[in-house]
C-alpha cells in the first residue's frame, strides 16, 4: 500500500458519557511503549492528525490502549463512529521520550480528568520499580471517574478529588496532595498529567517544598517529528518542542502561561468545525 | 542533423511556456506552469547545440547526458528521450519542475552566454510528463538477490535509493513517518509547483519494482536503526530522514499564537489539505495579512499558498534581491502574483495584539557591507531605521535543522549540529548502515538528495557484493531498457553475467 493501512480496533468501552476507550490492534508498537509515550491518531483520510497518550498496552494481545475525551469536532465524530472491528486511517508513534522511571522511593502519581488515563502505566511502572506509590486523582464529579480498581490496585495510597463530593474528597486534587505531603515529608517526585491550570497548582504546590516534579504536556501538534514547530513550549529561558524533546518535562520550568495561550490558538476553527458538524453530520450515523 | 546548428540559425528567443495568469491562479492551486506542447518542446530543441564540451552535463550535478536527451527529443524519439534521462535521474517530471536549474545545466549553458540558454528543465518535464502519460517505466525482471534492503523516509533521496536497490534484486522496504510517501515533495512543495498526481505517479512505479513502502512508521522510536540491523534482518539500511526542523529567531514576541514555521503551513495545506478545512478537518491557522521572512523557495512556497488562501502577503528577507537563495522562477512568479517584497529588511520583535496573538512585525532596514563567509554581502543595520509592518500572522522560512529523533535513539555518529557524519561512500559510523540527502548536507536540493541515494545505492551494491550486471532484464518489448536505456544504445550487457 502506498499510503496508510489502517488499524483495528479491536474493542471500545465508554468510561462515561464523554470518555471512551479505544483498544487498537499495532503488535510492534505495543511491543516499543513505554509509560509517558504518545501516539498520533488520524480517524479517516480527511481528518486531523491528533496526538493521544498511550493509557496501556497488551504486549501479548499486541494492542495499545487509547482513552478519548470527545471535545471537539474530531473526538466526538470518532466517539460517535468507531466500533470494535472499525478502524483508525492511520496510527504513528510510540513518539517521545519516555518517562524517566528512576532512583525515585516516594512518589505522588497526579491525574486529573482525561489524565487519569497516561497517569495509570507510570503509577504502575514506579511501582513495579519498588516505589512507594500515592496516587491522587481529581474529577469533576462521581460519573468521569474510571479506572479506579486499576489505580488501586498499583498505588499505595490512594485518594478520589472531586469538585462536588460525589466521591472521595470535596475538592481539587491539590487538596489530596497537600494532605498527601503532610503525611509523608519524604516525597522525591510528583508526576502530574491533567489540564495545564492543574498542572501549574501542582508545581506551585511543590515548588516551596522542592520536590521534583514532572508535567506532560499537550499542545498543538501537527507531525509528532519535530518538523512543524506547532507545539512549541517554553521552558526555563529556552523554546522546546514538546512532541521530541518532551512531551515530560520540569514542572518548575514550564511557562504555562504561554501554553495557555497557544492551545487557544484554533478555538475560532475547532468551534466553526464543531457547530458546523453538529448542524450537519452529527446526526447522520 | 542537416546543417550544422550555430548561435546565429538557431531560434533565437527561448520557446515560451504557457502559464495560468496570475489574477486566476492566486485563487486556485492548479499547476501554475503549463508545460510545454510537443510543438514547443520540438522547437525549443532547436536551439540546442551539442557542443561536444558538454558544460550542461557538468553543471548537472548528477551529470545527465543533457545534449543525448534534447537530440532524441529532437528526432521525435519522447521515449528514447526518457531512456536517456532516466539512465541518470529517476524523477525527470520531479526535477524538472523543482531544479534551479539557471545555476546548475542552464546556467552554463553555451546558449546562455549569448541568448536565452535553452529551457533543459522545461524539456526535462516534458518527457517526465509524456512518460507518465503513456505509462512508460521500465519495470525489469528482477532476479531477487536474497538482500534485505530497509530505506528511512521517503523523501527524493529514500526514494532514489529505493529504485536501484529494487533494480538490483534485493527485497526493498522504505519506512516513513507520515501517511503518505514523498517527503518534502509531499509534506513541503505544493501543489500548483508539483502536482500531487505527478508525485503519486512516480511513486507508483517504484511500487511497480516491487518496494514496498510502510507509512506511518517512525523509525527510531516503533524500532530503532539498530535493530533493524541486528533484529529484522535487514542486511543494509539507508537513512534518508532529511532536515526539516524549523528555526525561530530568538526576538520577542517568536511563541506569540500568529507565528508559525513555514513548514507548519506548508505541512497543514499540502500534506493535511487544510485549504480545504472545514471539508478536511485540519485548519490553516493564518490571517489576512501574512509576512513571512525568508526569501528561499520554502518562503516563496508559503508566500504563494497564503496568497491562494485570500491573504495579503509580504516577504520580508534582510539581503536584497540577489542574494534570495530561491529558483528564479518561484521569485518570478510570487512577483507576478503580487506579493509585496520589502527587500534589506530584517525582523527584531513581533508586536503582540494584547491577545497573545499578533499585530505587526517590528522591523529594520539593511545595507550590504563586505562579502561574508557564504561570499554574500553581509547585511549591515542602518542606524535609526526601525519601522513596524502592519500583519496578523508572521511566519518564519528561515531555515532548519536536521531532524532529530534517530539521533535521539541511536549511536550512530553525529557532527556538531546533529546532522549524520558519513564518509566518502556515504557509508556511516555504523556497519552496513549509510545516509544521505539533507541529514547528510544540511537543507540543499531534490536533486543533490537523488544524486545521494543513487550514490548510496552503489555504496550498499559493493557491500553487499552485488554487481549490476549481475540482474537479469526481462524484454517485454524489442527496446526494452534496464535502467530506462535499450541496450543497444549504450551497449549495456543486460544478460546475467555466470558467477
Ligand atoms: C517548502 C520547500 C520547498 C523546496 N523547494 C525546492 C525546489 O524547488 N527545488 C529543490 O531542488 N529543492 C527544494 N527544496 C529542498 C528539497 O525538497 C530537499 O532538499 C529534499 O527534499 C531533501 O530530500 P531528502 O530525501 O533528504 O529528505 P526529505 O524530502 O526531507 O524526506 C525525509 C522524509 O523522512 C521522513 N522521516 C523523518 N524522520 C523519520 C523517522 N524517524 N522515521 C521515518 N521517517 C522519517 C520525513 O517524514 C520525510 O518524509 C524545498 C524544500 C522545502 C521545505
Ligand atoms: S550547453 Fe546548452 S547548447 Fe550546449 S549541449 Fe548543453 S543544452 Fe545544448
Ligand atoms: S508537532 Fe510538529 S514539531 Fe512537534
Amino acid at each position: 500500500m502506498l499510503s496508510s493501512e489502517g488499524f483495528e480496533v479491536v474493542r471500545r468501552e465508554d468510561l462515561s458519557e464523554v470518555t471512551y476507550l479505544l483498544e487498537v490492534r499495532h503488535p510492534e508498537l505495543a511491543r516499543a511503549a513505554r509509560p509517558g509515550q504518545f501516539v498520533i491518531v488520524m480517524s479517516h483520510a480527511e481528518g486531523e492528525r491528533i496526538p493521544l497518550t498511550i493509557a496501556d498496552l497488551d504486549r501479548s494481545a499486541g494492542t495499545i490502549t487509547l482513552v478519548v475525551q470527545a471535545v471537539g469536532k474530531t473526538t466526538r465524530e470518532m466517539q460517535r463512529d468507531l466500533r470494535a472491528g472499525g478502524s483508525l486511517y492511520a496510527l504513528v508513534g510510540p513518539m517521545g521520550h519516555p518517562s524517566h522511571v528512576g532512583e525515585a522511593k516516594k512518589v505522588v502519581i497526579v491525574g486529573g480528568g482525561l489524565g487519569i488515563a497516561p497517569t495509570y502505566p507510570i503509577a504502575r511502572a514506579f511501582k513495579e520499580s519498588g516505589a512507594y506509590v500515592i496516587g491522587v486523582i481529581g474529577s469533576r464529579n462521581k460519573d468521569l471517574v474510571f479506572w479506579e480498581d486499576r489505580f488501586r490496585a498499583v498505588c499505595d495510597e490512594f485518594t478520589i478529588c472531586s469538585d462536588d463530593g460525589s466521591v472521595g474528597i470535596k475538592g481539587l486534587v491539590t487538596l489530596g496532595i497537600q494532605q498527601a505531603l503532610e503525611r509523608h515529608s519524604d516525597v522525591d517526585e510528583l508526576v502530574a498529567i491533567g489540564p495545564p491550570v492543574m498542572m501549574r497548582a501542582c508545581a506551585e504546590l511543590t515548588r516551596p517544598r522542592g520536590i521534583k516534579t514532572v508535567v506532560s504536556l499537550n499542545p498543538i501538534m501537527v507531525d509528532g517529528t519535530g518538523m512543524c514547530g506547532g507545539c512549541r513550549v517554553k521552558v526555563g529561558t529556552t523554546t522546546k518542542f514538546a512532541c521530541v524533546d518532551g512531551p515530560e518535562f520540569d514542572g518548575h520550568q514550564v511557562d504555562f502561561d504561554d501554553l495557555l495561550m497557544r492551545l487557544r490558538r484554533f478555538q475560532p476553527e475547532e468551534k466553526e468545525a464543531l457547530e458546523r458538524w453538529q448542524t450537519q453530520g452529527a446526526a447522520v450515523t | 542533423m542537416a546543417k550544422k546548428r550555430t548561435i546565429r540559425t538557431i531560434p533565437q528567443l527561448r520557446t515560451a511556456m504557457t502559464e495560468q495568469e496570475p489574477a486566476e491562479r492566486v485563487r486556485t492551486f492548479g499547476e501554475v506552469a503549463c508545460g510545454y506542447s510537443l510543438e514547443e518542446a520540438l522547437r525549443e530543441t532547436e536551439r540546442c547545440l551539442f557542443c561536444p564540451d558538454e558544460p550542461c552535463v557538468r553543471g548537472c550535478p548528477v551529470g545527465i547526458d543533457i545534449p543525448g536527451f534534447i537530440q532524441r527529443l529532437g528526432e521525435r524519439d519522447v521515449k528514447g528521450a526518457y531512456d536517456v534521462l532516466t539512465d541518470t535521474t529517476l524523477l525527470p517530471a520531479i526535477c524538472g519542475r523543482v531544479c534551479p536549474q539557471e545555476s546548475q545545466c542552464e546556467g552554463v549553458c553555451t546558449v546562455g552566454q549569448t541568448l536565452a540558454p535553452v529551457a533543459i528543465g522545461r524539456l526535462e518535464r516534458f518527457v517526465g510528463d509524456a512518460a507518465i502519460r503513456e505509462g512508460w517505466a521500465s519495470v525489469p525482471f528482477i532476479e531477487p538477490a536474497g538482500h534485505k534492503v530497509g530505506i528511512v523516509g521517503s523523501g527524493p533521496a529514500g526514494v532514489a535509493c529505493a529504485a536501484d536497490m529494487a533494480k538490483a534484486g534485493c527485497a526493498v522496504t522504505v519506512f516513513e513517518a507520515f501517511q503518505q510517501p514523498g517527503g518534502v515533495l509531499r509534506y513541503g512543495i505544493p501543489d500548483f509547483r508539483l502536482p500531487n498526481e505527478v508525485l503519486d505517479a512516480e511513486i507508483a512505479k517504484l511500487a511497480r519494482l516491487g518496494v514496498t513502502f510502510r507509512c506511518n512508521t517512525l523509525v527510531g522510536r516503533l524500532f530503532t536503526i539498530e535493530q533493524m540491523v541486528e533484529e529484522m534482518g535487514f542486511d543494509a539500511v539507508f537513512i534518508a530522514v532529511g532536515a526539516g526542523t524549523p528555526d525561530f529567531p530568538d526576538i520577542p514576541g517568536a511563541s506569540l499564537n500568529g507565528v508559525i514555521s513555514a513548514n507548519e503551513l506548508l505541512t497543514r495545506c499540502n500534506l493535511m489539505q487544510a485549504r480545504d478545512f472545514p471539508a478536511h478537518d485540519t485548519p490553516v491557522g493564518i490571517g489576512k495579512r501574512i509576512a513571512v521572512v525568508g526569501a528561499g523557495n520554502t518562503a516563496m512556497d508559503a508566500m504563494r499558498v497564503s496568497r491562494r488562501l485570500g491573504a495579503d502577503v509580504m516577504c520580508v528577507y534582510r539581503r536584497s534581491r540577489t542574494e534570495a537563495p530561491a529558483r528564479a522562477e518561484e521569485l518570478h512568479h510570487a512577483e507576478q502574483e503580487g506579493i509585496d517584497f520589502h527587500w534589506l529588511t530584517d525582523p527584531i520583535e513581533v508586536l503582540d495584539d494584547g491577545h497573545h496573538g499578533v499585530r505587526g512585525l517590528r522591523c529594520r532596514t539593511m545595507e550590504l557591507g563586505e562579502p561574508d563567509a557564504s561570499g554574500r554581502r553581509r547585511p549591515l543595520p542602518v542606524a535609526g531605521s526601525e519601522h513596524e509592518l502592519e500583519c496578523d500572522t508572521v511566519v518564519f522560512a528561515i531555515g532548519t535543522n536536521a531532524n532529530p529523533i534517530l539521533g535521539q535513539t541511536s549511536r550512530i555518529k553525529l557532527d556538531a549540529r546533529g546532522y549524520i557524519e558519513v564518509d566518502d561512500d556515504l557509508a556511516t559510523s555504523l556497519d552496513g548502515v549509510f545516509a544521505g540527502g539533507d541529514i547528510v548536507t544540511g537543507a540543499a536540493t531534490v536533486i543533490l538528495a537523488m544524486g545521494a541515494g543513487r550514490k548510496a545505492a552503489r555504496s550498499m551494491k559493493r557491500y553487499l557484493g552485488l554487481v549490476d550486471s549481475d540482474v537479469v532484464y526481462q524484454e517485454t518489448a524489442a527496446e526494452d531498457t534496464l535502467f530506462g536505456i535499450a541496450a543497444d544504445r549504450l551497449g549495456y550487457a543486460r544478460v546475467k553475467v555466470p558467477a
